[in-house]
């Protein structure tokens, strides 16, 4: 048996059904070398620590929609939290251990009336402590500008058709806020604990994209 | 530093075009929106972007815009409308 070499010319002990694929390593671009010369000078003088960095980039990644989900789920069991969660977000999720700061998030409910959406035109600002990395799309030219300018349009390409008697209402994330979107609780939900609850809300609903279809029987 | 707009008063942004960083979109530069609400004060982020200190600290507000103020022909309904933050020092009160 071979021992396992870097792929390419080592001996096989599996099978390959397709040719062997480029590396994708092209040249760097200038933000590359900026950001290695920083971190190289920030661990030279001492300032930070390859550990520190490796432990921010590894908290960093495990940031996940679970953490928004958790939110709407307790705000759908309890009246107090809800509204504690409209008049102030940021302090409410510091409830659930969450931490938004220095950012402020302010939370939006979607109601029988209206319908929230949330983009932000000039970049990608988003809640990253609550919904983790923002998809590519929310980040995508098309999305932001189309979304402010024809938001009804962009809904219904996500498969969400908002009737005439709801507003719908865009939030351009353009400073110092960020926004979460409280999506309705889906009717067949009734007996369902926060846990339960909190597995059936998509991150999409936290945009505002979609809207939550009752759980299959 | 006290705010000089309260909630649901009627505000227009500047017309302006200064030629630095700033997070002000050029889609509602001109046009009325109503204050939604005031979100504190926070640093202005057209000196933050220069390694300036951004003080003294400027009130930022939601203002909510009529989507059909925004774009000519909005194909959606007339209640829809887009809240955008904006600092104070970009808005004047409505004529």
């Amino acid at each position: 048996m071979a021992t396992h070499e870097t792929h390419g010319q080592h001996d096989h002990n599996h099978a390959h059904d397709h040719a062997p694929l480029p590396d994708r390593d092209g040249a760097w671009s200038d933000a590359q070398y900026l950001e290695a010369a920083v971190r190289e000078l920030l661990l030279e003088k001492g300032i930070l620590t390859a550990d520190e960095i490796r432990r921010q980039i590894e908290a960093m990644d495990r940031r996940s929609p679970e953490q928004g989900a958790r939110v709407v789920a307790r705000a759908w069991v309890d009246p107090g939290y809800r509204q504690r969660l409209l008049q102030d977000g940021t302090a409410a999720v510091r409830e659930l251990g969450i931490e938004i700061e220095p950012v402020h998030l302010i939370v939006v409910e979607n109601t029988e009336r209206e319908h929230n959406l949330v983009v932000c035109t000039l970049c990608s600002c988003y809640p990253r402590n609550l919904l983790g990395l923002p998809p590519d799309w929310y980040k995508a030219r098309a999305y932001r500008s189309r979304a402010v300018s024809e938001p009804r349009t962009v809904l219904a390409e996500f498969g969400t058709a908002i009737p005439d008697h709801v507003a719908v209402r865009v939030h351009d994330s353009t400073a110092d806020m960020r926004y979460m979107v409280l999506p309705r609780r889906p009717s067949g939900t009734e007996g369902m604990g926060e846990a339960e609850l909190a597995a059936l809300i998509s991150r999409d609903s936290m945009i505002g994209v979609v809207t939550l279809a009752p759980p299959k029987p | 530093m006290k705010p000089r707009f309260r909630t649901g008063q009627p505000v227009t942004v500047l017309q302006a075009w200064p030629r630095t960083h700033c997070r002000t979109p050029f889609y509602c530069r001109g046009k009325t929106g109503i204050i939604e609400r005031l979100c504190g004060a926070f640093r202005n982020p057209q000196e933050l972007a220069y390694s300036g200190e951004g003080l003294p600290k400027s009130p930022l507000y939601r203002v909510r815009f009529r989507q059909q103020d925004l774009w000519p022909g909005y194909r959606g309904k007339s209640e829809d409308t887009v809240d955008i933050e904006l600092y104070e020092f970009w808005l004047e009160p409505a004529a």
